[in-house]
């Protein structure tokens, strides 16, 4: 068979699905499907698309090169409803630049979003119940970082922790990347960072035993131990890394620290082909400003996390540029990965939104988007490359605005017609 | 063994002479010397020799530590390391090996109760010539040393699932507070960071918060500043010159003071010195024993060096101090002798003859 027969054998396939799936969106029985032709946000009826038919579509969004002419837009064949919850500080900022560029790309998401903030004083049971309700509907959210007060007022838990408990969202993932053209003293870094959010010192479990004293205490259980080392593993296997490093103070903590790292020890043994290592944090931290290049996927408990994916952020640029994401069995978070409001840069215009942009990049992959992923981290990577344009966070002078500009002015989006 | 040797030959040299040749009217100050294990004995032997040469009014006087049994099963120091401290206050101590599993505490954590030593500061300096990715770093970390996380109290409240408790007290909050601005004062430092978590922990690092708030309430002419440890991190490795004397709990202390060792160039030229009550110190090297060079004459001896210099200021020795410390970072910034770790290839000996050369010179 040549060349030009499998390639018409490949097209009369696709004409043949092309006319199903037309088939399917003419039926009047999806209503909501209307809505991705005309482009309202409004869905008549307030519903959702159903999931199997997301599910029918899907596979032919990824070429929309190949698609015929007569065809409605490959990218517009279903909408993806996401929550949103722009928290704090830049927050809203942030997110202001994620729908600019979703807009200008033609993106297929619709953002519900939700004002959660103890600081503005708009956080209350009713609110939460809202986000978790929205959250069970659409299973993917970005979110930016809730600010805690730091004074004591009787709550132990914050919304932010309380979210994540509500949520079981276990792990946090922080993919370190050294963006090119933006030079560091550490560059051509890649790691990974797996945060065990759920418990350890952010138990939230604190009390005075006696006046002037007070016991916090932290908890480690070998179900959620094994959870995250079984994650990380996967995790590895999954993106084709070789190495997984678990930091722990069990030098210290020993029974503690300790059931995390045995936990990680047993689990290592199911994944032979992945080498396995442990360091004190301590350690771990000094070998990261002297030589990171050594580590690859790094795992570890909740306020070991906090600190080495900050301290990693550092490495390569600081909170403005590294995304992170926060996964349970069913959901997923998009988020910066160093978690700061940045509250000093409020309404100043200066913040830098290439992380928020970029997590925005990986919502896209994560919902099979791909093109559209593709799209917008390009546009981002290559806005960093050019060097010009550089908020002040990077060393430049420009705007979160012209920022956002040069992102839409690189955003090689070619409209299907 | 060859250590050994080696290291006795050099004493019977220099213990007796300093006493009849340093007729000076200031007073002689006894410093209890415990130079630990593995190439411990080489570098005291070698900040012997430098201090000797700069004919610094230190006596001192040598002690083995060994963890022992006291009666009622408990582990204690030897007794007469215990008064040899308790006589002269001052202290300086080479790295201690801590053997897994031998059924008692890290030598490190039973000097540390013996003489409450509550506070680690660990002044972290840049040093010219000895090349890292930041420079000019100039910070002082000061880290509470007996409460904290590393109360050491955990338990198993049901298989599978561990409880540790991080103890945070009023008292020791205040005197870690009061003594970190004492220090700036004393120091000449403009400013004090205290460093905690009280948006996650706001009960225990709050209280640590507000104590830290009270003393700087008290020292107005120090600036005071607070900030997130994970601010802090981030901070810390995009800008290390920002930060000048950093306060905070036991296990984030732990965890600063390696990162910012980190960006001078490791343990191996980090000084450290250790606060306690009632006017005892004990200055220490903290890196490991390094068993493998251990007696091969390769050892760095910069560390316990840097620290003897810190204890020299702590006694108010300020001229020594600074001569010493003068020989040791223009030996290094000139790069003709330094050890292997340094980058050169030349032995301890010959680092250290080159250091009591300059100190010699400059007499």
């Amino acid at each position: 068979m040549s060349f030009s027969t499998l390639l018409l054998f490949d097209l009369k396939y696709r004409v043949l699905w092309t006319f199903i799936v037309v088939g399917l969106t003419r039926n009047p029985l999806i209503k909501c499907t209307d809505c991705c032709v005309c482009r309202s946000s409004v869905h008549p009826q307030g519903l959702r698309c159903p999931r199997w038919q997301q599910l029918a579509s899907r596979p032919l969004s990824v070429s929309p090169g190949l698609r015929c002419p007569e065809e409605p837009l490959a990218r517009a064949d279903a909408i993806f409803k996401v929550t949103m919850l722009p928290g704090d500080g830049v927050g809203p900022e942030l997110m202001t630049a994620v729908k600019d560029v979703f807009k200008a790309g033609d993106v297929p998401v619709e953002f519900e979003e939700f004002h959660l903030s103890e600081v503005q004083n708009m956080a209350s049971e009713e609110k939460l119940e809202q986000v978790l309700a929205s959250m069970k509907n659409n299973k993917v959210a970005m979110k930016g970082k809730i600010h805690t007060p730091m004074e004591f007022k009787g709550e132990l838990a914050s919304y932010e922790m309380r979210l994540r408990r509500k949520l079981d969202l276990f792990a946090n993932v922080v993919h370190v990347n050294s963006l090119p053209g933006y030079s560091t003293r550490h560059n051509n870094l890649d790691l990974v960072i797996i945060r065990e959010q759920t418990e350890g010192e952010y138990s939230s479990l604190e009390h005075e035993s006696v006046s002037g004293v007070i016991e916090c205490l932290k908890i480690i259980t070998r179900e959620k131990s094994r959870r995250i080392a079984k994650f990380a593993f996967d995790y590895a296997t999954k993106k084709a890394r070789n190495k997984v490093t678990a930091v722990h103070k069990a030098n210290i903590m020993k029974l503690g620290d300790g059931l995390f790292l045995q936990s990680c020890a047993e689990v290592a043994e199911l994944y032979p082909k992945i080498k396995y290592e442990n360091i004190i944090i301590d350690n771990c931290c000094m070998q990261l400003v002297q030589n990171p290049y050594q580590f690859d996927v790094l795992v570890m408990p909740n306020l070991y996390g906090n600190i080495i994916d900050n301290l990693a952020a550092g490495l390569v640029g600081g909170a403005g540029v590294v995304p992170g994401e926060s996964y349970s069995a069913e959901y997923a978070v998009f988020e910066t990965g160093a978690r700061h409001p940045f509250a000093q840069a409020v309404g100043r215009n200066i913040a830098n939104p290439t992380a928020m942009l970029l997590s925005a990049a990986n919502m896209l992959k994560h919902l099979n988007l791909e093109y559209h992923s593709q799209m917008v981290s390009d546009a981002v990577k290559r806005v960093i490359k050019q060097g010009k344009v550089r908020t002040r966070d990077l060393g430049g002078y420009s705007t979160t605005g012209d920022f956002v500009r040069a992102v839409l002015e690189n955003l090689h989006h070619r409209p299907v017609y | 063994m060859a250590g050994k040797a080696w290291r006795s030959a050099v004493r019977t040299g220099e213990m007796c002479e300093p006493l009849p040749s340093t007729r000076r009217p200031i007073s002689i100050h006894t410093v209890t010397l415990i130079p630990g294990d593995g190439i411990g004995p080489e570098i005291s032997g070698a900040v012997m020799k430098i201090f000797e040469a700069a004919e610094a009014p230190i006596q001192w006087e040598e002690r083995n530590v060994t963890a022992i049994q006291g009666p009622g099963g408990k582990w204690m120091i030897p007794p007469d390391a215990k008064e040899s401290m308790d006589r002269n206050k001052i202290g300086l101590k080479g790295p201690l090996k801590t053997p897994i599993a031998a059924g008692h505490p890290s030598m490190n954590l039973l000097l540390r109760k013996t003489f409450d030593l509550y506070a680690n500061v660990r002044p972290c300096v840049s040093i010219e010539g000895y090349q890292t990715p930041y420079t000019n770093v100039n910070l002082v970390t000061i880290r509470e040393n007996t409460e904290g996380e590393y109360s050491g109290i955990e338990h198993v409240i049901v298989d599978g699932v561990v409880q540790s408790i991080k103890l945070i007290t009023e008292k020791a909050s205040q005197r870690i507070a009061e003594y970190a601005f004492e220090y700036a004062r004393n120091n000449q430092r403009a400013s004090v960071t205290a460093v905690h978590k009280a948006n996650i922990m706001r009960m225990s690092d709050g209280l640590f918060l507000r104590k830290c708030r009270e003393a700087a309430e008290k020292h107005k002419d120090i600036k005071f500043m607070e900030m997130y440890l994970d601010t802090v991190c981030l901070n810390m490795v995009q800008d290390p010159t920002q930060f000048d004397v950093l306060v905070m709990p036991n296990l984030y202390g732990d965890i600063l003071s390696d990162l910012c060792a980190g960006l001078i160039g490791g343990l191996g030229v980090t000084p450290s010195g250790n606060i306690g009550r009632n006017g005892v110190a004990i200055f220490e090297s903290v890196h490991g024993t390094a068993p493998d060079i251990a007696g091969k004459d390769l050892a760095n001896p910069t560390a316990l060096l840097l620290s003897a210099i810190m204890m020299l200021r702590h006694m108010g020795l300020h001229g020594h101090a600074k001569k010493i410390e003068a020989a040791c970072f223009d030996t290094i910034r000139e790069k003709k002798v330094l050890t292997k770790d340094l980058g050169g290839n030349a032995k301890c000996s010959e680092f250290t003859e080159a250091i009591c050369q300059r100190v010699k010179d400059m007499n």
